[in-house]
């Protein structure tokens, strides 16, 4: 592990037997695990470069327990760092070793379904994929879909601002959230948002949602639920080059077509994914692009024909559209395994996530090309072409001594290289731990500090997932002072009226 | 009259702020001031005139991405994406005509400040969904960053979030990138006549359950039906939009009004009238063709919104947007704006309540904005105290301390 966490408190360390069995006494049974073996698999998340056993595990059941753990906790000066699935692909929900792991797994209950104002109230263990099974009958879905939305839970989409394939159209988590209910730090337990649209004052929901578990525990999710559309099609465009492909989605979108998705893989990608899934890719291409418009069958039908027509005016040498659901679903099965393909390809892979403006995409692709020969390790992209969020998987071993620092150098230069051409740190995977060294790349001081006021204003003595997003990190009572120069109206060149 | 300050850059936006900090004085924050009569009569020393800072200075259309400096003219940004067949999705709203000024004001900025949207809010989300960064002077006198030109982003906090709809109370935002989308090709829309309020709600909630893609769902009463343009008779008309490709447009627009036949008697409305109603529906016409009266600005759950008119007094007109969810009420007399009725509707059914207009002695001694529980009160206070700890920005323009 080569990221510094916070220093263990040997305070708390010392008490350790005692903070358990008070923990025990707020939540009973199973719902606290402090052996080291059965707490052996919460060490780590997605992210799995990086481990930590944490101090004790705990499992609450109720808004009521949480709350009281926090207070708790809050009282004695102890650390907590939520976690849904454990998924985070950034280490967001990496145990700390002074800290309790507060897994929310067994809030997994769908509360209300109100197909009237088209909202399901969910708690934030349920999975991503069974808030849009539990609608399927009567033709709704939840939007965002991130790739691991078997698995990943609402309440960890909350933190981290989830999106998926399909957010050029549909948004980001953040759009697709009305309310929830969450605890805060000191136990207290405040309730955002609701049925209705729009904040009456601040938008705290909006501060909440992809705050990575630093600010609160939320114990309920209002989500909004969207009718599913009548038929999805996609096609298939293969080009000679990623230029070609760029300029195709740039003359798609410039036609005023918005794809339900649209996602871009380069040939190292393709092929690891046609190894793997058979899906037909064409294998004598550069960049493939997949297109997915939906909507009615006459809307579909009619922007699949006008797709089409511009990629072939974009030096498409392959295109072929999905004439069946089975096979729609087949072009999409390789772009969907493309992680575990290359996983296939070598022995591990380290996933990037950084976002850049569209139109840089071949000066990125070019880049990265140098940096694979620099560090010696190959790379495949995939990228959510619409949006410009690209996902490079660097191939090493971490066998080999050294391929895992190299991988993790390459890595960050490619994010750097993503904020040199305006882009940003990250998309949609979160900073967490792995990219809060870098994030002095993006913000000044300044921004990071306003950015750590927001944090005070929800947990003053930073006990709440510590370690994370920030590289520094500052005490509220430090950050609070200012420090004011100047009183005199220094500006004769501005007009004063 | 207060003194006025005109800042062209960041620079200078924050040497005035920092001047209002060594001497204790406040700041009321402007654009174009089409929206200055709306929130609480704040108590300020000077005004930070924010319209000097003007001009679009990235396009690309292809990126779907725009960014200006946040006094810029929303009615020039609108020109420039309609010359590129663009748009802003979320359809800003204007104040001006409620409130007393012409139409067509406003900034980028104060936009973005206060979160407005129009009749699309529902499918497309409000100001705050299409705001992917900001440069903006806290009331610390610091310039800060967030947010980037991409929208997929999710490095640190949300600040955009919490910019938006903060009516310049934490930071004075100087230069804005938003998200633009593809105009729709064309439009049109379905009406059912007759309907009472809740019979249109639960059509309203009818359409939107279906697979049509309504963009707009207003419901207008008799009682103000003929305020509207483009519809074919002054009576109580619930319009549902559909915007897209024509062939789709077509298509649903057949399907909707199958779906709706139950309902009531089904009318269609071509392009250029389908235009003309969302428009009028937009500007919230009937309210404001005189500003004697009180003016509330109601969100709730959209499939109660019916339940909001009998709490109050059945001399108030009204009418329904968002399928239901956004109620405007104007009251009946000049000075009574019945804050009572209406606050405890909004507890039984959840939501919030803004008078949006009153005179300024109404706004001083009844709440505008929604009053929170206790605990978002403080949590709100201390964000603002992270911001603008000594209150120059705006002081107490959305709740005396805030």
């Amino acid at each position: 592990m080569s990221v510094r966490m916070p220093e263990p408190d040997s305070g708390v360390l010392a008490r350790r037997e005692q903070i358990v069995k008070v923990l025990r006494t707020m939540v009973p049974g199973e719902g606290v695990i402090a052996s080291e073996r059965e707490m052996k698999p919460f060490e780590t998340d997605g992210l799995t470069a990086y481990h930590q056993l944490p101090m004790v595990v705990v499992l609450p059941e109720t808004t009521e327990q949480v709350s009281q753990v926090l207070a708790y906790c809050h009282g004695e000066g102890i650390k907590v760092v939520p976690r849904g699935a454990g998924t985070s692909l950034s280490g967001g929900a990496l145990p700390l070793e002074d800290g309790v792991l507060l897994g929310m797994a067994k809030f997994n209950k769908i509360k209300d379904i109100d197909f009237a104002n088209r909202i399901a109230v969910v708690e934030p263990g349920v999975t991503n994929l069974a808030v849009s099974n539990a609608v399927a009958h009567a033709g709704f879905y939840y939007a965002p879909d991130p790739s691991s939305q078997i698995a990943c839970t609402i309440g960890g989409n909350v933190a981290e601002n989830s999106g998926g394939v399909h957010c050029l159209k549909y948004g980001m988590t953040t759009n697709n959230v009305l309310g929830c209910e969450i605890v805060l730090m000191t136990g207290e337990v405040l309730r955002i948002g609701g049925k209705h649209l729009d904040s009456e004052g601040y938008d705290l929901l909006g501060l909440i949602i992809g705050s990575e578990g630093l600010l609160g525990v939320v114990t309920e999710v209002t989500v909004r639920l969207l009718k599913k559309p009548e038929t999805a099609r996609a096609v298939l465009v293969g080009f000679p080059s990623s230029e070609d492909a760029g300029a195709c989605v740039s003359a798609i979108i410039g036609a005023g077509i918005i794809p339900g998705g649209m996602e871009m893989m380069d040939r190292p990608a393709i092929q690891a994914a046609e190894a793997f899934v058979h899906a037909g890719y064409p294998l004598d291409v550069e960049a493939l692009l997949i297109v997915e418009l939906d909507g009615p069958a006459a809307e579909v039908d009619h922007l699949i024909a006008r797709v089409e027509q511009i990629a072939n005016e974009n030096r498409a040498v392959s295109c072929k559209i999905s004439t069946s659901e089975q096979e729609r679903l087949l072009f999409w099965a390789g772009r969907k395994a493309a992680f575990p393909a290359v996983g296939r390809i070598s022995p591990d892979y380290y996933c990037m996530d950084g976002t850049i403006p569209r139109a840089q995409l071949p000066v990125v692709l070019k880049r990265m090309k140098e940096l694979s020969a620099k560090y010696d390790l190959r790379v495949a992209n995939v990228f959510h072409a619409g949006d410009g969020n690209l996902h490079p998987l660097i191939l090493y071993d971490s066998n080999k001594p050294g391929e895992l620092d190299r991988a993790e150098s390459f890595g960050s230069d490619i994010l750097r290289l993503c904020v040199e051409v305006g882009g940003v740190l990250t998309g949609e995977h979160g900073v967490g731990v792995e990219k809060r060294d870098l994030m002095p790349v993006m913000f000044s001081e300044i921004d990071l500090n306003a950015q750590q006021r927001v944090k005070c204003a929800f947990d003053a003595k930073g006990l709440l997932n510590p370690g994370k997003v920030f590289p520094v990190l500052h005490r509220c009572a430090e950050l609070g002072r200012m420090h004011i120069s100047g009183g005199k109206l220094p500006f004769p060149d501005i007009p004063r009226f | 009259m207060t003194d006025s300050l005109r800042p062209t850059d960041t620079k200078q936006v924050e040497d005035a702020v920092r001047w209002a900090l060594g001497n204790d004085k406040a700041l009321e924050l402007l654009g174009h001031g089409s929206k200055r009569a709306l929130g609480r009569p704040s108590q300020t020393d000077m005004t930070l005139d924010l319209s000097g800072l003007t001009g679009v200075t990235l396009y690309e259309p292809a990126e779907l991405v725009l960014s200006a400096r946040a006094g810029t003219p929303l009615s020039e940004i609108e020109a420039l994406l309609e010359k590129n067949n663009q748009q802003l999705d979320f359809e800003p709203m204007d104040y001006g005509p409620l409130l007393g000024h012409e139409a067509g004001q406003g900034t980028l900025g104060g936009a973005i400040a206060t979160n407005l949207s129009g009749p699309r809010r529902l499918k497309a989300g409000a100001a705050r969904d299409h705001f992917l960064g900001v440069t903006a002077v806290t009331g610390r006198a610091e310039t800060i960053k967030s947010g980037g030109r991409v929208v997929k982003n999710v490095t640190g906090y949300d600040m955009c979030k919490v910019l938006a709809g903060s009516w310049g109370t934490l930071a004075a935002m100087t230069d804005i990138t938003i998200k633009v989308l593809p105009k729709p090709e064309t439009e049109a829309t379905v009406i059912i006549e007759g309907l009472d309020d809740e019979r249109a709600c639960a059509a309203m909630s009818a359409a939107m359950g279906s697979s049509c893609d309504v963009s707009g769902a207003a419901h207008l009463p008799d009682h103000v039906a003929s305020y509207f343009d483009g519809l074919p008779r002054p009576e109580a008309a619930t319009v549902l939009r559909l915007e897209g490709v024509a062939p789709s447009v077509a298509h649903r627009k057949e399907t909707l009004a199958v779906l709706m036949k139950p309902f009531g008697p089904v009318a269609l409305l071509d392009e250029a009238d389908s235009k003309a109603l969302w428009k009028s529906v937009r500007q919230v016409k009937p309210f404001a063709l005189s500003q004697e009266r009180p003016l509330w600005r109601i969100s709730t759950a959209p499939g109660q919104g019916h339940a909001v008119a009998p709490a109050i007094t059945p001399a108030a007109q009204m009418f329904y947007d968002w399928a239901g969810g956004l109620i405007w009420v104007a009251m009946p007399f000049t000075d009574e704006p019945d804050a009572g009725s209406v606050r405890r509707a909004i507890a039984d059914l959840g939501g919030h309540a803004t008078l949006v207009r009153a005179p300024a002695s109404l706004r001083a001694s009844v709440d505008v904005f929604e009053p929170q529980s206790a605990g978002l009160r403080s949590l709100s206070k201390r964000v603002k105290d992270g911001f603008d700890p000594k209150g120059v920005l705006n002081p107490g323009r959305m709740w005396a301390g805030v």
